[in-house]
């Protein structure tokens, strides 16, 4: 698959809110690809998935646990994840499903009957 | 294939500007090649997974909050020896059973983190919690270490 980044490219240009780009995984799976993103802090309804001109946008808003007391430490950041791919054409982009557990985004691509192998058997 | 990623838990910085990004995938395909995997833990110096933690302060208690997102429940341990805090945990490789992986950022293996407190906490009090791949470690301050309220007569 393709997967060219385009991360926060709208960030760049001055738009309000600003964005992180999660760690994410490719794998080449039997029917499709499999992506996982990983997004600490996000719940499913802060998950807004969508396919656009053949790219993937994964937003993820996190709701963070509120904590009592005085930041003295901190490696975190508070960002809310954005993270775009570019679909191989192959993708068939109406069956793609999602889901997310322990903020593990799992996301199947299947790809379009058509261009799945096919075994001809001579007759 | 065995992508591995060199440490770059922070990405954002190079992620704001598209040039910076293709360079830094071109840095991640550099440490990809075999020649890295030769040098066993001399690679591994360059993937060790360091997930971020943040601690919290109040009057009765320290937070620790540590992202870990999609661990198990039983393979994170906590633990707490001479005032210091560790985290540790692993992640096992899923089944590469006729898969190919592609980009593979996400770490796999093991990590550990530790904090020293700076004050002593009651370690039979200690709790924690495991929600949307976030770890909270509540820790409550010893008796003799919390804020004390003296009255004079």
């Amino acid at each position: 698959m393709n997967t060219l980044n385009r991360e926060n490219r709208e960030a760049d240009r001055g738009q309000a809110e600003q964005f992180i780009t999660p760690q994410a995984s490719v794998t080449e799976i039997a029917d499709g690809y499999m992506l996982e993103i990983e997004m600490p802090g996000v719940k499913k309804e802060g998950l807004d998935i969508s396919v656009e001109n053949n790219e993937l946008t994964i937003i993820g808003r996190r709701s963070l646990p509120a904590v009592e007391g005085m930041l003295v430490h901190r490696e975190s950041r508070p960002e809310n994840f954005r993270r775009a791919f570019e679909l191989d054409p192959s993708i068939d982009g109406d069956k793609i499903s999602a889901k997310i557990d322990q903020a593990l985004v799992t996301l199947t691509l299947p790809k379009a009957e058509h261009v799945r192998p096919r075994k001809v058997t001579v007759s | 294939m065995n992508l591995i990623r060199y440490q770059a838990p922070d990405s954002a910085p190079w992620s704001t500007l598209d040039r910076w990004s293709s360079l830094r995938d071109e840095l991640n395909s550099f440490f990809d090649m075999p020649f890295w995997s030769g040098f066993g833990r001399a690679g591994q110096l360059f993937t060790e997974w360091s997930p971020a933690l943040d601690l919290y302060e109040s009057g009765d208690h320290f937070v620790a909050v540590v992202e870990l997102p999609g661990m198990r429940k039983e393979d994170i341990d906590i633990s707490l020896h001479d005032g210091t805090l560790t985290i540790s945990g692993e992640r096992k490789r899923e089944s590469t059973n006729g898969e190919t992986a592609q980009r593979s950022e996400r770490y796999v293996g093991t990590f550990r983190r530790s904090i020293a407190l700076p004050t002593r906490v009651d370690a039979s009090k200690v709790t924690a919690t495991y929600q949307e791949g976030i770890l909270k470690v509540t820790l409550p301050k010893a008796e003799e270490a919390k804020p004390k309220q003296i009255q004079v007569n």
